[in-house]
């Protein structure tokens, strides 16, 4: 048995929180967002180029050929820096949604441009208050054109390609969709996250193909796809809930008040020791379900759930605490504070919230021990 | 990363469960069935010798000491192992074990080693913890208990509380200030005491839970030749160090309290159906489970840097924080998952009977081994580096405070 990261994986940990502390400064992120930017591209080509987006793409399509593990290191620097990045959207689903669902030519047509950085693409799996539940789903693909609307869709302004969670006779398919034809529209929302931007795709019988085959029902590789993904940003979460650790325990080292550090107050010490656990039990999980997503399927499922649960909560509790601490400065756009506690909403209902995982989670123990109660 | 076993382990498993599956049926305490205090540490000792003899007690401790000189994994493996069975492995035995024989180990002269190792590996020698005083409990250096040299002896004057099993151990470890004009945490000498020395009186404490497991020791003119003095004079708060790490290490591990919780939601009728049907019961269920998990996780993590000879520090109470507010509200939600009939259930009804008791005993957990409070100022100051309590104590001699 060894619960830790190996030394490599420690050095690429290294490797990308080096690179993301230089290159996404809260600065520059500030400059994102009076500029409009959908996303930092210099970044994405700097992670392109050090192979962070193929990381867990297969050698044979163009990827590093990596762990699930490996992934969740990126993915945890990518939550401590807040980086504006279609990261999730573009590799830890539709890639992985490709990779999982795609027959050999998909795979080959696209795992290598979204490895190198050369396109983006976005998930585009809820449809309005009705989130992805089977009856909300009405996207429907048949012959080659897929109609409908689908909303939010997170990076859809600056992909060139969706993988769309449709129906396809009468069930739950997932459809390629290249997103620069005359059938697709853009409609921009008014996203809480400043930093990642979210749209209505809306689709009238645009040019489209089905992942796969198209025979079997998709419903299975969504719900490992989700499992996957929900790893990632379990990892995403324990990234940015120790950043806020980190801020809010240097904010409280600096800071002066009645005579004194406001770090050496108990009420500031035991909050921030309740967050620290909470880091730390969401890194535990985070670690296992990495593990079991290469290791043990058969007990992903669960370990994706917990993993999701604990670091909603870690993060959760950092975002808050983090602008709590700083107290007035908190709440000013040079505080810095608010773009994880934007950030957090986003992680918290992206591909199900609390109550989905709770379920999700509680279905692995058996509901009686056997015994007559 | 690898949670699988290596061959090693796996083997040592197979090894430990298939010894226990042999030596541990007979050990077994009956269900149900609460014993008599000095009948199960009569048992716990007759188990002790069954480990001693199979090689598998002191699984850590070297070869050279009379333990196995195994790894922090293998004594993890048999500790699964042993777990299987509902064997008598109580305070009586665990303290030796857990506390005593460390600090003796790391700071006892040889004779004492021999005097003591061997002896409390076979279950000869049980031992209890007189430390905490009426008015030093988180802040243990304020102890007033006092140790003057009178020749080769020390003569011991104080109250020790919270000495579980002091009724029926044989020996105790006991810290007592030898140098009241120094400050309170330099002042101090470790000792083990003979439990039926002249002056030792042990008196039960009646608890909340109805039970008197914990005591309080009156120590009165007790002689106690030097030979018995655990390192040097002025070191007993080194010793106390040595053995509270090894009290937050062996609390480290706690058996699933979550599922039970949930069997009994899917076992109580409410509307239609159980009362796991309700959305909030389940959300408090799948939280807590999250975390115990992530808390199983986590020990394995300090387990691997355990046996990596690195040293978690005040993470190690990172797990028994967690554990002990869960484990609380999860015996707590058990009231309400019942409803009214929670209060006075069946005499049938096990589970909410057992509930009872779990509910009163869990308040034990968020004091002892490092109360809740007190570990936040652990993790905050050591983990996090913020600024230590102030202290008006701090460098003024113990006699004029």
């Amino acid at each position: 048995m060894n619960f830790d990261l190996s030394d490599e994986q420690k050095m690429l940990a290294d490797q990308a929180r080096t690179m993301l502390s230089e290159l996404s400064t809260p600065d520059r992120i500030r400059h994102l967002i009076d500029s409009g930017a959908e996303w930092d591209e210099p970044l994405w080509r700097q992670l392109a180029d050090m192979g962070f987006l193929g990381a867990a793409i297969p050698e044979s399509a163009g990827g590093l050929g990596m762990t699930e593990l490996d992934l969740g290191v990126i993915s945890e620097e990518l939550g401590r820096a807040n980086a504006s990045l279609p990261f999730f959207s573009s590799i830890v689903l539709a890639a992985e949604a490709i990779r999982l669902a795609g027959s050999e030519a998909q795979q080959q047509a696209w795992l290598p441009r979204l490895a190198s950085g050369e396109i983006v693409a976005c998930f585009a799996y809820a449809e309005g208050p009705g989130g992805w539940s089977d009856s909300a789903i009405k996207a429907e693909f048949a012959g080659g054109k897929l109609t409908g609307t689908k909303t939010p869709v997170a990076d859809a302004g600056i992909a060139q390609l969706a993988v769309v969670l449709c129906r396809s006779g009468g069930q739950q398919a997932l459809a390629l969709v290249e997103l620069d034809q005359g059938e697709v529209t853009r409609e921009k929302r008014q996203s809480f996250d400043e930093l990642r931007a979210h749209y209505a795709l809306h689709f009238a019988g645009a040019k489209a193909e089905l992942l796969g085959d198209g025979g079997a029902d998709a419903g299975a590789v969504i719900a490992e796809l989700f499992d996957r993904a929900a790893v990632q940003a379990a990892f995403e979460q324990v990234g940015a809930a120790h950043a806020c650790l980190d801020m809010a325990r240097n904010y409280a080292m600096d800071r002066q008040i009645f005579g004194r550090s406001l770090a050496s107050f108990q009420a500031i010490k035991h909050k921030l020791a309740d967050l620290a656990v909470a880091v730390e039990l969401a890194r535990s999980n985070a670690y296992f379900a990495a593990w079991a997503a290469g290791e043990a399927p058969a007990e992903l499922s669960a370990a994706a759930a917990a993993a999701r649960l604990t670091g909603l909560r870690a993060f959760e509790m950092g975002a808050r605490e983090n602008l709590q601490v700083h107290g007035g400065i908190g709440y000013t756009f040079e505080g810095n504070c608010h773009f994880y506690y934007r950030r957090e909403r986003t992680l918290a209902v992206s591909l199900g919230s609390r109550q989905y995982w709770a379920d999700r989670l509680l279905a692995s123990v058996p509901a009686s021990d056997g015994k007559a109660a | 990363m690898d949670f699988n076993e290596t061959a090693e382990e796996a083997a040592f498993r197979a090894e430990a469960a298939a010894w226990l599956a042999e030596h541990a049926p007979r050990h077994v305490l009956p269900e149900g069935v609460r014993l008599d205090d000095a009948e199960e540490a009569q048992r716990g000792r007759a188990w002790q010798r069954e480990l001693y003899d199979g090689g598998y007690a002191g699984i850590t401790l070297p070869k050279a000491l009379g333990g196995r000189g195994g790894t922090a994994i293998e004594a993890v493996v048999f500790a699964e192992e042993e777990d299987k069975y509902n064997l008598p492995r109580g305070p009586y035995v665990k303290i030796g074990l857990g506390m005593a024989l460390p600090v003796i180990a790391k700071h006892g002269s040889p004779e004492q080693i021999a005097q003591f190792v061997e002896k409390t590996l076979k279950g000869e020698l049980t031992w209890c913890q007189l430390f905490s005083e009426p008015s030093a409990g988180s802040d243990l250096a304020n102890l007033r208990t006092r140790a003057v040299r009178e020749g080769d002896e020390w003569v011991v004057n104080g109250q020790k509380v919270w000495s579980s099993w002091a009724h029926l151990t044989d020996w105790g470890i006991l810290v007592a200030r030898s140098d009241p004009s120094l400050p309170k945490h330099k002042g101090l000498t470790f000792f083990v005491v003979k439990m039926d020395s002249p002056g030792v009186e042990v008196r039960p404490i009646r608890q909340i839970s109805g039970a008197s497991d914990f005591n309080e020791t009156f120590l009165t003119d007790v002689r106690i030749p030097d030979a018995q003095r655990i390192g040097k004079v002025g070191d007993g708060w080194a010793c106390c160090m040595t053995v509270l790490m090894g009290e937050r290490l062996g609390t480290a591990a706690h058996a699933g309290a979550v599922e039970g919780i949930i069997h009994l939601a899917a076992a109580t009728p409410s509307h239609e159906g159980t009362a796991y049907d309700d959305g909030a019961v389940r959300m408090r269920l799948a939280e807590a489970l999250a975390e115990q998990r992530a808390e199983a996780h986590f020990n394995a993590r300090l387990r691997t840097m355990v046996s990596r000879g690195e040293d978690p520090g005040a993470m190690a109470g990172m797990g028994k924080l967690s554990f002990a507010s869960r484990n609380q509200k999860m015996f707590g939600l058990a009231f309400e998952l019942r409803g009214l009939d929670s209060l006075a259930p069946s005499p049938d009804d096990a589970v909410m009977l057992d509930a009872h008791y779990e509910y009163i005993w869990s308040t034990v957990w968020r004091i002892a081994g490092g109360a809740d409070e007190v570990l936040r100022n652990q993790i905050s100051e050591r983990v996090l580096g913020m600024p230590g309590e102030i202290r008006a104590d701090k460098n003024v001699p113990f006699n004029q405070l």
